[in-house]
């Protein structure tokens, strides 16, 4: 591997997918249909504004077809100090666009000596889903959800993006994945503005409980093998993922309280 | 036709290194120091916004002297080069050693083969877990690469820099004490240096994963006193 030096005309300045390009080393774009493999997909995710900035979480299941492929999986990732990135759809696509974000806004952080604004991360983002389309069309198609703490407007701030590379900015909240639908209605009921991230953690376990109930795609928390959703809280104090024991005990708490109503779930 | 001047490689070689280190020369010089918190880096800079140290990947910091536009196209093929090797491998496997000889490569190609040699001195420091582990890589505007040890000096009057920090330097150091020290040592006997005169960073040993952190404002201001 050389030292990548570029005439002044050619030179790719922060962008680190037109860095890949130059030097050959980006992936190809898949030129195969997706219909008859069973490639995996990552389901649920959410994310909420609360007064701290974001809460943001992710359940661990991924199913190829009718299958659980995975039950371990992660969907919630930082993408930057300040900011996170929650994905659903192909997953093995997804990830790779995960990597290459965080790498991206690292990468133009160090050239230019100045991180992007959120705004900024939020587009780039964007433009990675619509690069992805011609994949999107094979069946590879990938749908993320990203939110951050804007630390010029001191708020939290969230991302919605479809499958063109359409970036809708929500006001209070934003889910993706196959038990969106689900996930929405909870979220949509439970939601306070101005509510703490104590309190929204709270409603997105919830939320994830009860979805995995209604969507096969999306696992509930496994007390057995003690698995359990991907919660995180981006604030003014960057991105920190919520301990597994604490995601647990508000299980367990959410558990014995559908428990003492004799078990009426619905 | 007209004939070429014969010129003895040795007068070529000669006269094309009095003119790099006659420019290397005019420039502000730089610290770096490997301490108990990690390794220091402090350069005689009065500009805040055209950097002479910066990050290169998680543990790596770059600094540079001479041609801030040649260093600085170096520093940012070296983050080029970093990014990708770990985009390509994994992120372990991204080492001061390797992006140190790539410079040479390159500084040495140029010194021979180009017009006009780079007026730059640079230095690739990469923090370990232990000090013992720390790496500093002094490579000259030649190609030559020094591999140094505990502390070293680059840029104009570095010999005369170098002796007064041997007089104290301490491994065990904190940042405070190191700052002080590197800031007499690059000021001289005649005057002191403020906080506004200096570019202070430390790639911090303990750590998560991205180790490059900048002192500067108030917090260096403290540290000087």
């Amino acid at each position: 591997m050389t030292l990548p030096l570029f005439e002044a005309g050619g030179d790719p300045g922060p962008n680190f997918a037109a860095l890949l390009r130059s030097t050959g080393l980006a992936p190809p774009d898949p030129d195969v249909p997706a219909a008859d493999l069973a490639i995996t997909h990552a389901t649920t995710v959410v994310a909420i504004r609360c007064q701290q900035g974001v809460v943001m979480a992710g359940d661990r299941r991924a199913t190829a077809g009718h299958l659980i492929s995975h039950r371990t999986i992660e969907k919630v990732f930082p993408a930057d100090r300040h900011s996170g990135v929650a994905i659903a759809g192909a997953a093995g696509p997804a990830m790779e666009m995960v990597r290459l974000f965080q790498l991206q806004l690292e990468h133009y952080e160090k050239v230019e000596g100045k991180g992007l604004s959120l705004d900024g991360k939020a587009n780039q983002l964007g433009m990675m889903v619509r690069n992805n389309l011609p994949a999107a069309m094979q069946g590879f198609a990938v749908v993320p959800l990203f939110a951050g703490y804007d630390t010029t407007r001191e708020v939290g701030r969230l991302f919605q993006y479809d499958v063109t590379g359409g970036r809708y900015e929500e006001r209070e909240y934003a889910v993706g994945g196959s038990g969106s639908l689900h996930a929405g209605t909870v979220i949509k009921l439970g939601y306070r503005p101005g509510a703490d991230a104590d309190e929204m953690i709270d409603l997105t376990v919830s939320a994830l409980f009860r979805t995995a109930e209604e969507d096969s795609a999306t696992g509930g928390p496994d007390l057995v093998r003690g698995i359990y959703p991907v919660v995180a809280v981006i604030g003014a104090d960057g991105f920190e993922r919520v301990a597994d024991a604490d995601v647990e005990a508000r299980f367990r708490d959410l558990l014995a309280s559908l428990e003492s109503r004799g078990g009426d779930f619905e | 036709m007209t004939m070429p001047f014969y010129v003895a490689p040795e007068q070529l070689m000669k006269d094309r290194a009095d003119f790099a280190r006659k420019g290397i020369a005019r420039g502000r010089a730089l610290t770096a120091l490997s301490i108990s918190n990690g390794i220091l880096i402090c350069a005689e800079n009065r500009s805040n916004t055209l950097r002479k140290v910066s990050e290169i990947y998680d543990r790596i910091a770059f600094a540079g002297v001479g041609r801030y536009n040649e260093f600085d196209q170096l520093r940012i093929a070296g983050v080029r080069h970093a990014d990708l090797k770990g985009y390509t491998y994994s992120r372990d496997d991204v080492d001061a050693r390797s992006l140190a000889n790539q410079y040479a490569q390159v500084l040495g190609q140029t010194f021979t083969h180009e017009m006009k040699p780079m007026e730059v001195e640079i230095l690739v420091a990469e923090v370990a877990s232990d000090p013992g582990g720390d790496q500093m890589f002094h490579v000259l505007y030649d190609g030559t690469v020094n591999d140094e040890s505990g502390y070293t000096v680059l840029g104009g009057e570095a010999d005369s820099i170098a002796e007064q920090l041997g007089q104290t330097y301490d491994g065990e150091w904190e940042v405070g004490d190191a700052v002080k020290a590197s800031s007499a040592a690059l000021s001289g006997q005649e005057r002191t240096l403020e906080a506004d005169d200096l570019e202070v960073a430390l790639l911090v040993r303990e750590t998560g994963r991205r180790a490059f952190q900048r002192i500067e404002g108030d917090e260096l201001a403290e540290l000087l006193i």
